[in-house]
């Protein structure tokens, strides 16, 4: 369960003005539905646009608090024994980034703060250039003394989904022979008693459509009994449930998941208390949205109402 | 024969990769025929890239609606498969990665191809916003226990639902909204979910066996089973 303590925002003048503004639009487009008067769709974009665009203009900084689910992938890095191997496997593309880059981000900064090891790949063809901003963003910019080949490696993409794993999973060197600056995986430190997955301590899965964290569990989790956790795009995280928690120890749903993941990540280690938040800022824009479309969903249901009754007196 | 050794290859390669889960000494063998399944994956992408360009070619040649976007994808596509295979402006010449910084393929991802995809997602927002004005509307008890869930889900996934509710006691703490929502996830979500699962599961299962035993033959190109 979620503990209920009150969330902390910050809002300034801007944010008032903007949530005024947004108020009297919404309370006069609901007068308009007790006289049973439709919107139009231009308006409703109209207010979703200002909706996303107030906060990211007039930023208002969240707090949040781990769920269960989110707090199962926290713990599993933070307990894992020091120098422990993990690897995390870029499966989306650039669509998806928004939403779940933030979650490869803090992860990655979660298990180079906790001196993990590191293997980065990606079974989208897309992955491997979003492997490099989060390589670029947190471990060349917060981790400059860890050592490419010693402490973290990045195999890049490999075609064959499924195929993929059902390799590596006896043996990473039959299909990475090579990084993807085509150093051998024999030459590495890191490799040194990393054979294929079954060497891992945990496995983490970030995209959300296929190949991704299902498919990390039917071929490898399950096979070779290696912890998998996961960090999902929101509209796909209800077809992950199912795998919670025995096949897939956690899961990170959305920006929801990834905001909540940053509070920990801030709550659990001061020294990360002026970390890049993306997930934690873009909560405003989504936290005003879902009202926005909350409010049209009521105000669609009152001018049907209105509409429907006025037909039946009519008749 | 152009019938008969397509089936002969499948029933093979079905009964292999079953025994190699079942018997721990053929256990390579799945590892082996995932390693030719990748092989073939590769040309995937060849024949992928032929298609679109013999595509575009056919409707700008023949001038169809929309060829001028024919052009850009044309170039796109090009432009994008020499950054690649040339390495444009790698620094680390033609040996280094793909995605080096600073080359012009890492370069295009990040200011094109990043921002158009973010974008394109990012319309989601506008269209969901209307289609839910007009499609959740409570018509029936089905749809208002549907647009009920659907608040839910929505105020539970903000701070905002925690805010909402934060006056409810512990003792009634399910009744607080994040926790409502975390219940619709995990027990009727879940169930829902965990029967589609088994029934794909089923169905796959059932149409691997008619495809291994050579009942099902409609990928081979016929029309009859």
């Amino acid at each position: 369960m979620i503990p209920h303590t009150p969330i902390i925002a910050i809002l300034g003048i801007g944010t008032y003005l903007s949530l005024a503004l947004l108020a009297t639009g919404l309370i006069w487009l609901f007068v308009g539905s007790l006289k049973g008067k439709e919107v139009d769709r231009r308006v409703i974009f109209v207010f979703v646009l200002f909706a996303v665009a107030a906060p990211l203009i007039f930023p208002t900084t969240f707090k949040d608090h781990a769920s269960d689910i989110v707090k199962k992938v926290f713990d599993k890095i933070d307990n894992l024994p020091k120098g422990s191997t993990v690897l995390i496997s870029f499966d989306f593309d650039p669509s998806m980034a928004p939403e779940v880059q933030p979650m490869a981000n803090v992860f990655t900064r979660h298990l180079f703060a906790k001196n993990h090891k590191v293997i980065f790949m990606s079974l989208w063809a897309t992955g491997q250039a979003l492997t490099n901003s989060t390589l670029d963003d947190v471990v060349r910019r917060e981790f400059p003394d860890k050592k490419e080949g010693v402490d973290f490696a990045n195999l890049g993409y490999k075609a064959g989904n499924q195929g993929v794993l059902n390799v590596i999973v006896t043996d990473f060197k039959k299909m990475f022979p090579n990084d993807s600056r085509n150093i051998p995986l024999d030459s590495m430190p890191l490799f040194t008693g990393i054979n294929s997955c079954r060497d891992l301590d945990l496995i983490l899965s970030v995209g959300g459509g296929f190949p991704g964290p299902k498919e990390w569990v039917l071929f490898v989790g399950d096979p070779a009994n290696v912890p998998i956790g996961a960090g999902v795009a929101a509209v796909t995280a209800p077809i992950y449930y199912p795998y919670y928690p025995k096949q897939m120890l956690g899961l990170l749903g959305g920006i929801k998941g990834a905001a909540e993941y940053e509070s920990e990540m801030q709550r659990v280690y001061p020294q990360f208390a002026s970390m890049p938040t993306p997930a934690l800022i873009m909560m405003g824009p989504q936290t005003l949205a879902h009202v926005v479309v909350m409010a049209f969903i009521i105000i669609g249901n009152v001018a049907f109402f209105v509409a429907r009754r006025k037909k039946r007196e009519g008749a | 024969m152009k019938r008969e050794i397509p089936l002969i290859i499948t029933f093979s390669v079905g009964v292999l990769l079953i025994l190699s889960v079942f018997i721990p000494p053929a256990e390579h063998w799945g590892e082996t025929f995932s390693l030719f399944f990748d092989i073939i994956a590769v040309f995937a992408f060849f024949l992928g890239g032929g298609n679109l360009v013999r595509t575009h070619i056919s409707k700008l040649s023949g001038r169809k609606a929309g060829w001028a976007y024919s052009i850009v994808t044309l170039a796109a596509f090009f432009l994008m498969l020499a950054a690649g295979l040339f390495k444009i402006a790698n620094t680390g010449g033609i040996g280094a990665s793909v995605t080096e910084n600073g080359s012009l393929f890492q370069e295009s991802f990040n200011y094109v191809m990043n921002p158009l995809g973010a974008t394109m997602y990012a319309l989601l927002a506008f269209f969901i916003a209307s289609a839910s004005y007009r499609a959740f509307r409570a018509k029936n008890r089905e749809a208002t226990i549907l647009l009920v869930a659907a608040f839910i889900i929505l105020l539970g996934r903000t701070p905002l639902g925690v805010l909402v509710t934060s006056w409810i006691p512990d003792s009634w703490d399910i009744f607080q909204i994040p926790n409502m929502a975390i219940w619709i996830m995990n027990s009727p979500n879940l169930a829902g979910q965990r029967a589609i699962l088994i029934g794909i599961g089923l169905g796959v299962a059932s149409m691997s066996l008619r495809v291994i035993l050579g009942i099902e033959r409609t990928y081979l190109g016929e029309d009859k089973a």
